[in-house]
């Protein structure tokens, strides 16, 4: 009998930590199935975040580091010169990139530096608790914007995509989603166009994937969903930001 | 053949750098220590390496640590207030067990301070710097000669214990000229494999660094298996130079420049018939405890010399044990102790 469904094959098989609901598992998947049909799996070395996804080593079965927290693509900045042949992504969430790292994902996008960039953006920080994030929502309640996030008190939800196309070293922007089927096809094929444009020496380019975080939002799995369907995406609006052909 | 020139402390920093094989540099301007920076901007495309500057020391030394992870030879430098921002790194490096040189040119402070020579980065460099439990492996140089050979060992002391090496210097070694010499063909030593190295998991199972170590007690173990590496350092590699130490009465005790003025101090005083000597560390960590514990035996006293209020001082005193045995000379901010200073003080132990 032949199999229909598997786990890729750069995945491990382990159970992951991450909550019921989370976009994590999904996006760290569709990553691995197209290192699967690239078959590349020997070539990437991956730059984990500190977040939710820290230990995204344990699950991904190719060359794995972990960076400092927001050094992401400073670290993947090192690999990369050295190794130029090699894909080198990183993977991070918004704090990770959005607020301590903002420094270092802008330069790394005006050096044009050859990498690929798959930010998480679920507008919470998870794994300390469900803290406000740069990206978190105007009227979101959050650990600490316990009367909600205000714009004249914690400022408007931080569009970096919107930011880094200016920069004219970066060559691809898109904005997708996890909340239905087809969006998550997308997702798919925004992060296979982005690793295509690396091995191809094309330059800097990262894909923002919106994703639920039933826990820290305080809505079960399938109302989450709905939220990025008929909230989130409203603030972030999903397509090509930017691409120079 | 041998190649001699005039060169810069900063200079002759980078040059031993290259010498020792390293191929990728990552700073961020900072003075006292900035001709080292445009030196590598130069020798880096120069022979094919890496040269970056970087939006920040927090990005620059986070470059170095995923240069090194890939496996080449890695160096970044600073001066104070910009070794603070590389502490983050600096622990997360010794933390992954990570290679790497690290120049500190050091100046003035606290703060800004200003951008004097100066010695009061003795407590960060060697204490550990950033958090946790970790150490650096720390040389001092005292010339510009010794710029360009500390920094060439450096690199294969890195390797060797999958750690990062400190260069501590000051303002004043970094800018002054002074001849540099070295064999044309010098290559680079200690190279040796790291398979280690993320470089992708071919012919291989996939492999991870990291210094997120969860799961308890395993912490614990990772901790150990580094105080072993330190303890090794500890046996192996403390360098020391002894200056006219033979019957010496009162000994200075000092490192980098201010060495420098204790020796021409000495020299002087001995052509009058008194007995000082020197002890000048060369490695500041691992600490000289046991020569200077030597010295303490035979009842010598110490005169600690230091561009800081006193840091070094802390260790002498460790060493010594006994704290009416021990005087100290120094200076901050930028001051630096004069031979008549030193002399007049080598008069009141004498008396006491």
């Amino acid at each position: 009998m032949s199999k229909l469904f598997a786990k890729p094959k750069s995945m491990k098989d382990a159970a992951t930590h991450y909550c019921p609901g989370c976009g994590h598992g999904l996006i760290h998947r569709l990553i691995c199935e197209v290192i699967d049909e690239m078959d590349i799996r020997e070539e990437v070395i991956a730059i984990a975040p500190v977040g939710c996804a820290v230990l995204a080593y344990d699950y991904w079965d190719f060359d794995t580091m972990e960076a400092p927290h927001g050094r992401t693509p400073a670290v993947a900045t090192g690999v990369k010169r050295v190794l130029p042949d090699r894909l080198v992504f990183t993977y991070q969430g918004d704090g990770d990139l959005a607020a301590i790292g903002t420094a270092e994902i802008i330069h790394a996008g005006n050096r044009g530096e050859n990498i690929s960039v798959i930010f998480v953006n679920n507008g919470v920080y998870g794994m300390t608790g469900g803290q406000m994030a740069p990206t978190t929502l105007l009227g979101q309640r959050t650990a600490t914007s316990q009367f909600t996030r205000r714009a004249e008190k914690e400022g408007f939800p931080l569009k970096i995509m919107e930011m880094m196309a200016i920069l004219p070293a970066v060559v691809y922007l898109e904005r997708t989603s996890v909340h239905s089927p087809k969006e998550i096809m997308k997702t798919k094929r925004a992060i296979r166009k982005s690793f295509d444009m690396q091995l191809n020496k094309k330059g800097f380019s990262m894909v923002e994937v919106l994703s639920p975080c039933p826990t820290y939002w305080g809505l079960d799995p399938i109302k989450s969903m709905k939220r990025i369907e008929e909230e989130v995406i409203k603030e972030y609006p999903l397509g090509v930001i930017k691409e120079n052909r | 053949m041998t190649i001699k020139y005039l060169s810069t402390g900063n200079e002759a920093c980078g040059e031993g750098a290259v010498r020792a094989g390293c191929r990728f540099y990552a700073g961020y301007p900072i003075t006292p220590q900035n001709e080292l920076t445009a030196y590598m901007s130069r020798r880096m495309e120069e022979e094919g390496g890496v040269f970056i500057q970087a939006e920040s020391e927090l990005a620059a030394i986070n470059m170095v640590l995923g240069a090194s992870a890939a496996g080449s030879r890695v160096f970044t430098s600073s001066s104070s207030p910009g070794v603070s921002l590389k502490q983050e790194g600096i622990s997360y490096m010794a933390g992954c067990e990570l290679p790497a040189v690290i120049a500190n040119v050091m100046r003035g402070g606290p703060g800004l301070g200003n951008i004097d020579a100066a010695q009061g980065d003795y407590f960060q460099a060697t204490k550990g710097g950033g958090h946790g439990d970790y150490r650096l492996l720390v040389l001092a140089p005292a010339s510009v000669q010794e710029m360009f050979d500390f920094t060439y060992e450096a690199f294969s002391l890195a390797d060797k214990y999958r750690n990062p090496v400190m260069i501590l210097a000051d303002g004043m070694i970094g800018q002054m000229m002074e001849p540099l010499e070295f064999k044309e063909n010098i290559k680079p030593a200690g190279i040796i494999d790291k398979p280690w190295a993320m470089t992708g998991a071919k012919a291989r199972k996939a492999q991870s660094i990291k210094s997120l170590v969860l799961g308890e007690g395993l912490l614990e173990k990772h901790n150990e298996h580094l105080q072993g590496k330190y303890a090794l350092m500890g046996k192996k590699e403390v360098k020391t130079e002894l200056y006219n130490t033979e019957g010496a009465e009162v000994m200075l005790v000092a490192y980098g420049l201010a060495s420098r003025v204790a020796r021409s101090c000495i020299d002087s005083l001995r052509k009058n018939g008194v007995k000082v000597g020197l002890v000048r560390p060369i490695t500041l960590w691992p600490f000289p405890y046991k020569e200077l514990s030597n010295f303490a035996k035979k009842g010598v006293k110490f005169l600690v010399v230091e561009m800081s209020a006193g840091q070094m001082l802390e260790d002498v005193r460790l060493t010594v044990q006994d704290d009416e045995k021990v005087s100290f000379l120094g200076h901050t901010g930028g001051g630096i102790p004069t031979e008549e200073e030193i002399t007049l003080k080598i008069e009141q132990i004498r008396k006491r």
